[in-house]
């Protein structure tokens, strides 16, 4: 089944100089595997398209089930000096939460929010 | 022996009740205050130049220390805080007259001095990490630098008897580490105890953020009463390990979620964050829910502390003007519209010289601007927000002034405030460095009240 992110997985952004980081840490570790395969750095930059100017690298954590997103050149020159009313960039992580996965339909219950 | 370490802030804004309550309730050895963001002394720097009677340190300085200050005496609860912020000593001598004002004589309290560095930034420093030039090209626009001191100084204070220490600019996680290193003996180059301390204070630093604030999603993330949120409690062994827990009865909540999602908070490599103390490595951390609102945290891991310290420098880089005005119901999208068309003619016709001009609409693409989904339904509410960068604030002041026009010269229908407020504001931009830690010898005074 194809579902948003949001079911899948939560995500804090966190801010340094013009670096944001992005976390997405997996509802259950069934689920890990799936956001592994398939949020890729190459496709993390695809979705912040526009807003991310500088490279991503992702880091894996495996053993707490979660990938960490650095994204350069995301903040508008840094906190200071960006002009988005968002200049922490506290909600960049909502954005990824729109990103479509597909999970196995045997891990169906373990989604959340699917009412 | 079980050491308890309670939060009792997380930055300068933050709630004053909780530390109140974590004073009170909390049954702690050390009770932590972080108070400072990046900008913060460039910031203080510039006020005091401005206000000579501004002290230097933490604003909401005396509201916090008279909020816990008569729990802390009275359940012999040490504090560890770097709400100095540009004048630690005076902040000492405040927190003196707090004390003796209720009547508590023979408190020790230490000042930490040694992370301003402004003066002599440029000969320890050579290269800007953010992108590789030499320190030497902020020097006409330098407003303030500062090392990011490790807990080794907060240590030393507390051995000599201080039961208050107030810093400068400390690395955040030392702050709530310092109590751990001093009171389970950890040496300094113990990177395998310290690692872990600093660990555990960096799920401490950010507060409410892993007590279940900066976390509720209605439908996904529930958050029992989200407006009586604690501050942390870490419960620490002398090994390291520790179990992250709150004030029972308060509202919020410690899971494995929010302590997860407050360990990678500010972290790039979750395997190599850098601390003053020790290199943490957070990818071995095991977690376990043990009880209702208590998560036990063990095996984060540790490594050798960098040869050097983290030095950050404020600069003076010019000025952003920002305003917004507003419309409503049908047609809100059609007239917010035009109205950018009319601002973007008039930033022409005077002439505004700006590095960057954004104009967005809130309420449809202001926060997540390009990356706005094409498809986005038209908001029933729009306002027009304009904000420009420049080099003066002569031309920073168009931006508020060409928005005034917009009240009667403007659109249709169109909501717009009369300005109470300086439109315009003072960019101080942040830059990186390193310096070699052995050019760096912090001072602690003590003085008692």
């Amino acid at each position: 089944m194809r579902v948003r992110l949001q079911h899948v997985a939560h995500c804090r952004s966190g801010d340094k100089g013009n670096t944001s980081n992005i976390s997405v840490i997996a509802y259950a570790p069934e689920l890990y595997q799936p956001l592994r395969e398939q949020v890729t750095a190459e496709r993390f930059r695809e979705f912040y398209a526009g807003v991310v100017t500088g490279e991503v690298t992702r880091y894996e954590v495996d053993g707490l089930h979660s990938l960490n997103f650095v994204a350069q050149g995301a903040l508008g020159g840094g906190v200071s000096r960006s002009l988005c009313l968002d200049n922490y960039g506290k909600s960049l992580a909502s954005r990824i939460l729109d990103f479509e996965i597909d999970i196995p339909d045997e891990f169906a219950s373990l989604l959340r929010g699917m009412m | 022996m079980t050491l308890r370490i309670g939060a009792g802030s997380a930055w300068w804004g933050d709630r004053i009740s909780p530390a109140a309550l974590n004073a009170d309730k909390g049954e702690l050895d050390y009770l932590c205050f972080e108070t400072m963001a990046e900008a913060t002394v460039s910031a203080a720097q510039v006020r005091k130049r401005r206000d000579t009677s501004f002290p230097g340190y933490d604003t909401w300085l005396d509201d916090r220390m008279r909020a816990v200050l008569p729990a802390c005496l009275r359940h012999g609860t040490k504090i560890i805080t770097n709400q100095g912020w540009i004048n630690p000593d005076g902040a000492a001598q405040r927190i003196v007259h707090w004390l003796r004002e209720l009547g508590a004589s023979g408190v020790k309290v230490a000042s930490v001095n040694g992370s301003l560095i402004t003066d002599r930034v440029l000969e320890l420093t050579d290269t800007i990490l953010e992108n590789g030039q030499p320190t030497a090209t902020l020097q006409r626009n330098l407003v303030s630098a500062e090392v990011y001191l490790g807990a080794e100084p907060f240590v030393e204070a507390l051995k000599q008897g201080a039961q208050i220490v107030v810093s400068g600019r400390v690395a955040d996680p030392s702050i709530f580490m310092a109590p751990m290193m001093y009171e389970f003996g950890w040496d300094a180059l113990d990177h395998v105890h310290l690692g872990r301390g600093n660990g555990l204070g960096h799920l401490m630093e950010c507060g409410a953020q892993v007590t279940g604030g900066y976390f509720a999603d209605p439908g996904f993330k529930h958050v029992p009463r989200p407006w009586d949120l604690a501050f942390p409690i870490i419960e620490v062994e002398s090994d390291g390990t520790a179990v992250l827990t709150k004030v029972a009865g308060t509202g919020g909540t410690v899971s494995l979620m929010t302590v997860k999602e407050q360990m990678f908070y500010e972290v790039h490599d979750p395997a190599n964050y850098i601390t003053p103390d020790a290199i943490v490595d957070f990818t071995t951390t095991r977690l376990k829910q043990i009880g209702p609102d208590r998560v036990r945290v063990s095996h984060i891991s540790g490594k050798p502390r960098t040869p050097t310290l983290k030095v950050s420098i404020g600069c003076a880089e010019g000025y952003i003007g920002e305003d917004m005005f507003f419309y409503a119901g049908p047609g809100a999208m059609r007239r917010a519209k035009l109205a950018k068309q009319i601002l973007e003619e008039r930033f022409k016709i005077v002439g505004l010289d700006a590095e960057e001009l954004r104009i967005d609409f809130l309420g449809l693409n202001a926060i997540h601007g390009a990356m706005t989904p094409s498809d986005a339904p038209e908001p029933y509410e729009v306002a027009v927000r304009v904000a420009a960068r420049t080099k003066t604030r002569e031309e920073a002041n168009k931006i508020g002034r060409e928005v005034d026009g917009m009240a009667v010269s403007g659109v249709g229908m169109t909501g717009k405030r009369v300005p109470h407020q300086d439109r315009t504001r003072e960019i101080i931009g942040v830059w990186s460095s390193l310096v070699p830690r052995e050019k760096i010898v912090p001072e602690i005074n003590i003085i008692e009240s």
